[in-house]
């Protein structure tokens, strides 16, 4: 037998047992992990409005009632986190917590806790955006995109 | 051939050395498992009273080396190797635990597998006459693994169903040549089996084929029916691996069916939140040295054959786009 058909067989098997895989794995519970997503991800978003709210009725402006809701939500996930209560809560709502600011404010506290053993400049400075970094890297890409987009449509 | 080789991948063992003493070491959660009464030691936390997860997992591995020996009375410099592993880089729990052990030291990798290896090697040792007391053990740990394979212990994740808890534990055997106990009579190293799987997520899948193989190898190598063993155990394969397995069983012609189970499912209990079971190299390391070899001694089970299984990941090659090879390696431990 040459090389390219013994490459050939073996494709065969290896796609031969995904499928075989695909049939034994357990299917992820959909609907219960959609509905714990919608609702604790519309709690997250429904708190943000609540405190936007009640700093524009107190005579904020939006933009910065905006800013104050962000820095606010950052917090909170921050501190849930810090108690050891916000994974607790993402193993459940998965997206729901991941998506909004408190998934990327997670990211980043949860980082910096478990790196810190390896010290403040190799653990926590090298690791902090092991997670998020991704996130910002391609959202300052986004960024700059809509930028020219803007630029150049006027 | 030589005459302690039988077939292609077997050793058979003229002199079969002695399992002598074991002790087991397991976490808080292992603890809450339905066999946890049946492990020596149960932690209540995770540290150890350590400052680190490596630091704990290292005094882990030492702790039970060191119960393994004091079991009989001896003191840890009257083994004169240690043989063992771990799950970090480097082998870091085990380079740390031998650090303070002050014995000669192989340090050995095979991933979820490595206390099959160091049964296998230890058996060799003995019976190829080079030395007369030899000490077996693999630790992991739960958090230790978590930071080095996927992340961290607060970032919020949802694990798919097929994941395997990586489950915090230890075991440690000390073998004899010519002592009176169960005995290592035969041992198979396994072939690395690859078949393209790339899900992190589902390490059962990845070493499913490798498990079936060495087997199947076995059973050939040594001419014996599926059904001559009381028990074949997998090391962590979880439900998902373990119901692929069966399918194997099946497709080689394995009639009867062994009687099989695997310490990754039967570690932990299914309310336990693990999804497909347990994983790392201590999960089958803590079963064989805590129930399992508790139940030989008491006659319950007379053939065990103990297939330590590991999918040799690295998260490196992982991101490469390279699959995820499988290895398993079977010990046959019988009462005779």
């Amino acid at each position: 037998m040459n090389m390219p058909q013994n490459e050939e067989l073996q494709q065969a098997e290896a796609a031969e047992y995904e499928s075989l895989v695909k049939q034994v794995n357990p299917k992820p519970t959909y609907i219960k992990n959609s509905l714990w997503a919608f609702v604790i991800g519309g709690l997250i978003c429904m708190t943000g409005q609540i405190i936007t709210n009640n700093l524009i009725k107190s005579g904020m402006e939006v933009k910065a009632a905006g800013s104050i809701t962000s820095v606010t939500l950052i917090f909170l996930a921050a501190l849930f986190t810090g108690l050891g209560l916000y994974d607790e809560l993402a193993k459940r709502a998965g997206a729901g917590t991941i998506v909004p600011i408190t998934g990327f404010a997670n990211a980043i506290v949860a980082s910096a806790m478990e790196f810190k053993r390896e010290g403040y400049i190799f653990g926590v400075g090298a690791k902090i955006f092991a997670v998020a970094g991704p996130t910002l890297v391609f959202g300052f890409v986004i960024s700059v995109i809509i930028g020219l987009i803007k630029v150049i449509a006027g | 051939m030589s005459a302690k080789k039988r077939g292609l991948q077997t050793v058979y063992f003229l002199n079969p050395p002695a399992l002598v003493s074991w002790a087991s070491f397991v976490g808080p959660k292992e603890g809450e498992g339905p066999w946890g009464d049946s492990f020596d030691v149960k932690l209540d936390n995770y540290l150890l009273g350590k400052k680190t997860w490596e630091q704990a997992e290292s005094k882990l591995l030492q702790d039970t080396v060191t119960m393994a020996m004091s079991k009989k009375g001896w003191s840890i410099d009257e083994a004169e190797v240690l043989l063992a592993g771990d799950l970090l880089n480097q082998t870091a729990s085990a380079n740390f635990a031998a650090r303070l052990l002050k014995i000669p030291f192989l340090g050995l990798y095979g991933a979820c597998s490595t206390m099959a290896e160091s049964l296998i090697l230890g058996a060799m040792l003995l019976d190829g006459g080079f030395y007369q007391r030899v000490i077996a053990a693999t630790s992991s740990h739960h958090f230790s693994a978590e930071r080095q394979f996927r992340f961290a212990v607060e970032q919020g994740v949802q694990r798919t169903p097929s994941a395997q808890w990586t489950a915090t534990a230890s075991g440690a055997a000390v073998l004899e040549a010519g002592s009176p106990g169960p005995k290592i009579t035969a041992a198979t190293i396994g072939k690395i089996a690859d078949m393209g799987q790339t899900d992190a997520n589902n390490m059962g899948a990845a070493m499913a084929p490798a498990a079936a193989d060495t087997i199947k190898m076995h059973l050939k190598d040594m001419e014996l029916a599926p059904d001559y063993y009381d028990l074949i155990i997998t090391g962590d394969l979880g439900s998902v691996g373990a119901a692929l397995l069966r399918q194997f069983f099946a497709r080689d012609g394995l009639v009867p069916p062994p009687n099989y189970s695997d310490c990754g499912i039967l570690l932990y209990d299914e309310k336990q939140d693990v999804h497909a079971g347990a994983s790392g190299c201590g999960c089958s390391a803590a079963m064989l040295c805590g129930p399992l070899l508790a139940k030989m001694q008491r006659g319950e089970i007379n053939k065990l054959l103990f297939v330590g299984t590991g999918a040799l990941m690295s998260p490196t090659t992982m991101f490469q786009g390279e699959s995820i090879p499988g290895i398993a390696h079977a010990v046959a431990i019988e009462n005779i």
